[in-house]
């Protein structure tokens, strides 16, 4: 039961971690914004690693290794495309992009 | 690895993704925070794969092989006008990826039993994971057009909707009594997988935006729950963060169409079955062409061009770019008013204005932007309709409250569409209608290619 509760303080205070951090971000990085969080939802893989990793075979398995896959594509894809779509901000003085 | 070495990883890779995701709020750190993110992410994974538990590293190597190279693939070769699918499509794989993570764990060896709280979590895990995947794929759909964008209406569905998710909840209350057999939880997913597609359909494709960022953050809590069921801490936390993230934006983009969440699940906005208005009729607009909106254009002294994503779709915001360049030359001030929905995800439109290569500083909100509004000589809309109709502030109005670009306060207006045809809402724009209103009737791409070449003949 104690890993029940320190969980919920974890997900209580990452939430208002998490309103506090977005809440200001101006509208113009929204889209990398979303993309960007989008890829840590796929965090889910450690757990895909785990339940896929075990060794023990049978269901369990193949459906962790389906969930692998599709974490992966999330995480990958998710960091890149978001890198891809900063790259192109810049402002107005500085004529290449920044970073 | 010992244990808490392994602890150690992870509460480094959660300290880099608080830290990665305040850097991505900022413009001029967006991209180190990314990084931040992304290297948080390799910690925690290769940690992970040193645990002791795991064994079958062959294995997994093939899946994560598969898995980044598909990625990888995907974020390279999408169009920037198809973002929103992309992100979708993430979406619905990590959301997949996170109920297959909690039904793997309770139907893994080991379990004689899981506790009553993981099985619970289990059971929300696989309740928010399935209703993300499925809901992803038909928002997906729906955006990439071989789902009909039209809000698809079926009778009882808010009935049927009810129904499905109490018998997940009595599903979940099921399984924390400690059934977790195989059928119960494959039942469960189907449900899920079910109603998912069911939340979806009926909701229009003007009000993806707000469909995209709740499908966001229910990807991110169904990753937290999946965190429950494992015990694990940084699925927790990774899973809240993006969870407050895609409600922020929901919240956002609900306000931007002043609708609650629950009208824009229920009220099948945009269904396009509200004819043109009968009195578009009876009045007269005043039809322009590109010599003369150039004229005004390259005389003015502050210039504010609207985009709607009716420019998105003509592809015109290259020649959007060389025209603004232009009259920057001229000494005319130039900026852009974007307004929250322009895109079909937020933020869309500035994303595809830095594509063409536009600075980001020059985009400015409604916040921004609507107080220079009297003083600003040209207003130019380009295929933009309600973002910009002054009916918004009348009560009665269809679009009443919907916070607009004020348009119709500058010195004058020049609208760039391809016909008198009606936006989203389906309703009438007394903005056409003003005195001080051209119309340059054109398909975007035209028009603007059209207007760069008149302002360049210009002395």
């Amino acid at each position: 039961m104690a890993d029940w509760t320190l969980g919920l303080y974890v997900f209580v205070l990452a939430m208002l971690v998490g309103i506090e951090l977005i809440r200001r971000v101006p509208p113009t990085l929204h889209t990398p914004l979303m993309s960007g969080a989008n890829a840590i939802s796929g965090i889910s893989l450690l757990g895909a690693l785990l339940v896929a990793g075990d060794g023990s075979g049978g269901l369990s398995t193949a459906l962790g290794l389906a969930a692998v896959v599709f974490a992966t594509v999330n995480v990958v894809g998710g960091f890149l495309v978001t890198d891809r779509m900063l790259q192109m901000f810049r402002r107005r003085d500085d004529s290449p992009p920044r970073n | 690895m010992p244990p808490f070495a392994l602890d150690l990883a992870y509460i480094t890779a959660g300290l880099l993704l608080v830290l990665g995701l305040k850097a991505l709020g900022s413009p001029d750190t967006a991209r180190r925070g990314n990084a931040m993110a992304a290297g948080a992410m390799l910690l925690a994974i290769v940690a992970t794969l040193l645990d002791r538990a795991i064994v079958s590293h062959g294995t997994l190597a093939v899946g994560l092989i598969t898995g980044a190279i598909l990625g990888a693939l995907l974020a390279r070769l999408v169009r920037m006008t198809a973002m929103p699918q992309l992100v979708a499509v993430f979406n619905g794989l990590g959301g997949g990826a996170s109920a297959l993570v909690a039904g793997a764990e309770l139907l893994g060896p080991g379990h004689s039993g899981p506790g009553a709280g993981a099985a619970v979590a289990g059971a929300i895990g696989i309740l928010v994971g399935s209703v993300t995947f499925s809901g992803s794929v038909i928002a997906f759909g729906k955006l990439q057009g071989f789902v009909p964008s039209r809000p698809l209406l079926f009778p009882l569905r808010k009935v049927v909707s009810a129904v499905l998710l109490a018998a997940l909840l009595a599903g979940a209350v099921w399984m924390g009594l400690g059934h977790t057999e195989p059928e119960v939880i494959f039942a469960m997913a189907a449900v899920a997988f079910l109603l998912g597609i069911l939340l979806v359909i009926p909701i229009g494709g003007a009000d993806m935006p707000v469909v995209v960022s709740l499908l966001n953050s229910y990807s991110g809590l169904a990753a937290a729950a999946a965190g429950f069921v494992l015990g694990n801490p940084l699925l927790i936390l990774a899973g809240a963060l993006v969870g407050a993230a895609g409600l922020i934006l929901t919240r956002l983009m609900c306000r931007a169409m002043n609708r609650s969440l629950a009208n824009v699940a229920f009220g099948a906005f945009g269904g396009g079955d509200a004819g043109p208005s009968a009195e578009a009729g009876d009045r007269t607009v005043r039809r322009s062409n590109a010599e003369e909106v150039a004229l005004l254009l390259g005389y003015a002294s502050r210039v504010v061009i609207v985009p709607g994503y009716g420019l998105a779709v003509a592809q015109a915001q290259h020649e959007t770019k060389k025209l603004t360049d232009l009259l920057v030359a001229r000494g005319v001030e130039v900026v852009f008013a974007i307004h929250p929905v322009a895109g079909r995800m937020p933020g869309h439109m500035n994303v595809l204005l830095a594509e063409a290569d536009l600075p980001w500083d020059l985009l400015l909100d409604l916040d921004e932007v609507n107080p220079a509004m009297e003083r600003t000589d040209v207003v130019v809309v380009v295929g933009a309709n309600d973002v910009v109709n002054p009916d918004a502030r009348d009560p009665a109005s269809a679009i009443a409250g919907m916070p607009i670009v004020e348009a119709d306060l500058a010195r004058s207006v020049v609208v760039i569409k391809r016909s008198l045809s009606t936006g989203f809402a389906g309703i009438d724009n007394p903005l056409f209608y003003l005195d001080r209103t051209l119309m340059l009737f054109s398909d975007a791409r035209q028009a603007m290619a059209d207007l760069a070449r008149e302002v360049r003949e210009l002395q």
